[in-house]
């Protein structure tokens, strides 16, 4: 079976902005409660169905860092970044039949309710995890 | 008694418990609690009949569900007998439970894991960890599988080119974890093969000897693919090519070729040549042309063009190809072989390009070092 990374890009995308954004900071609790609750939901019917390999959320704390030269300390920058930053929420790790079947479960995760219960409709970057062995 | 000789008995002991009417699902728990009952104990003290002793223990633990079952359901104690004796023993047991655990029903990584776990006896964590996938997840793509699987006949047999199907899957799976996946698949069309006289059945269990005999050539000291016409072949399993070419010569007297016996001529006539410039390509051409009349596979007509490539010249090779875009434009195996023929024929620019694009859409590491490192060397030659 194919495994396929769910990258969740929060704000980005090839149509950014979101038609609906709003910052979880101008949720409500509830409408915190209920999108939480929907990726428990779709992580254990993942698991449900056999195919749930990791899901993790992100800190959208971070840096940049990059080799320095010999003996050169890491060379560390935080910024500047874009205004329209991209930035990578989490994601999940699936391990399912199909291509269509990954896509399937990035729709839904896509519909996670945000403001007003309304799917955030954000944008999953599906990527296939390559074998390392070669592969029929 | 070692671990692959106890999982041996392992479709027995299910068959039986099976035969005597007792639900598969439940049955395959009961035996793998009986396995792990075995590990623990036989080191002290080994039964004098293992196969007797796994099914009293797989047994015992049944009517212990079955109990608990019961008292959940506020049933009367009066009402627990064991379900009558039904055919105690048969032969073919193993050859039911893979058409069990092979069912249509199934997707293929859920009749794959169920036949390493009701068959192979291997434990659902030793499964997860081959593929890489959570225990939690692994045991319940194994419990949908049986609920799937659970009230099939288990005396009907089904196609067997299904259950030969999975076999060569896990066979194909190589690697992961501490379980070594094609020596299972060996292990586990062996058992079939003492059940079954179906003529394919000898021939993919040829085809996975005559393989797996160039196991430790296949890659060189730092883990990269090494090509077959560039194998150190004092290296080859000579037993296992042997063993595979009997197996084979036999199968293929019945005169009933199919798929596998096809694909394992193939493999012996490779295994049989000394060095690669003394392979038998005319041989192996015929052979291919059977397997394409046969299968019509894309694939298949793919290796054709490699064998026509080397008996009658790149360039011929190159037009056996034509045609081959409509059903095989995106896979990177026909960028691979077009740039091994190009390349084959000097067409420099050409090769390097079909390289790249092979290397860019497989989906295996190992093939895209590969294809980038023939590309590489084309660019610095």
């Amino acid at each position: 079976m194919p495994k396929y990374l769910l990258l969740k890009h929060y704000t980005g995308g090839p149509a950014a902005p979101l038609p609906n954004y709003a910052p979880m900071d101008e949720w409500t609790p509830e409408e915190i409660t209920a999108h939480m609750a929907f990726q428990h939901e779709v992580t254990r019917m993942l698991t449900e169905r056999g195919e749930f390999v990791d899901a993790q959320a992100l800190s959208p704390q971070g840096a940049w860092v990059q080799y320095g030269g010999p003996e050169a300390a890491p060379v560390v920058t935080d910024g500047p970044f874009p205004e329209t930053k991209e930035l990578i929420a989490g994601w999940y790790m699936i391990d399912v039949d199909s291509q269509e079947r990954a896509y399937e479960v990035a729709a839904l995760v896509s519909s996670a309710p945000g403001k007003d219960g309304k799917p955030i409709h954000e944008w999953l970057e599906v990527r296939p995890v390559m074998w390392s062995h070669p592969h029929e | 008694m070692n671990e692959e000789a106890l999982r041996d008995l392992v479709p027995q002991v299910l068959g039986v418990l099976v035969r005597r009417g007792h639900d598969f699902a439940t049955a395959e728990d009961a035996v793998q609690e009986a396995l792990l009952d075995a590990h623990r104990t036989w080191d002290e003290r080994m039964p004098d009949e293992p196969k007797a002793w796994l099914v009293t223990v797989a047994g015992r633990r049944l009517v212990d569900a079955q109990r608990s079952e019961a008292a959940r359901r506020r049933r009367e104690e009066a009402a627990l007998t064991e379900p009558p004796p039904g055919p105690a023993e048969q032969a073919d047991d193993t050859l039911l439970l893979l058409f069990l655990c092979c069912h249509p029903a199934l997707s293929p990584a859920s009749a794959i894991a169920l036949t390493l776990r009701a068959v192979g006896g291997l434990t659902t964590r030793e499964i997860a960890e081959a593929f890489l996938v959570p225990e939690a997840t692994m045991a319940q793509r194994i419990s949908r599988a049986k609920r799937t699987v659970s009230g099939q006949d288990f005396t009907r047999p089904a196609d067997i080119a299904v259950v030969l199907r999975v076999l060569y899957l896990i066979f194909n799976e190589g690697y992961g974890g501490r379980v070594d996946l094609a020596a299972e698949a060996i292990r586990l069309t062996r058992l079939l093969a003492r059940e079954s006289a179906e003529p394919e059945v000898a021939g993919l269990l040829a085809l996975m000897l005559l393989h797996h005999a160039r196991r430790d050539a296949r890659h060189d000291e730092h883990g990269d693919l090494v090509t077959l016409d560039e194998q150190d072949r004092t290296l080859w399993n000579t037993d296992e090519i042997a063993e595979g070419v009997r197996i084979l010569t036999a199968a293929l007297a019945r005169q009933r070729a199919g798929e596998y016996q096809i694909q394992a001529a193939v493999a012996a006539l490779h295994d049989d040549a000394p060095t690669a410039e003394e392979t038998d390509w005319v041989q192996i051409l015929a052979w291919y042309d059977d397997l394409l009349a046969l299968t019509g596979n894309p694939i298949v007509a793919l290796s054709r063009a490699v064998a026509v490539g080397e008996v009658d010249g790149p360039l011929a090779g190159l037009t056996a190809l034509e045609g081959l875009d409509a059903a095989l434009g995106e896979h990177h195996r026909l960028d691979a072989v077009r740039a091994h023929l190009q390349e084959r024929a000097g067409q420099r620019e050409e090769a390097l390009a079909s390289y790249l694009r092979a290397a860019r859409r497989t989906t295996s590491t190992a093939e895209r070092n590969h294809l980038t490192k023939r590309a590489a060397r084309l660019r610095s030659a």
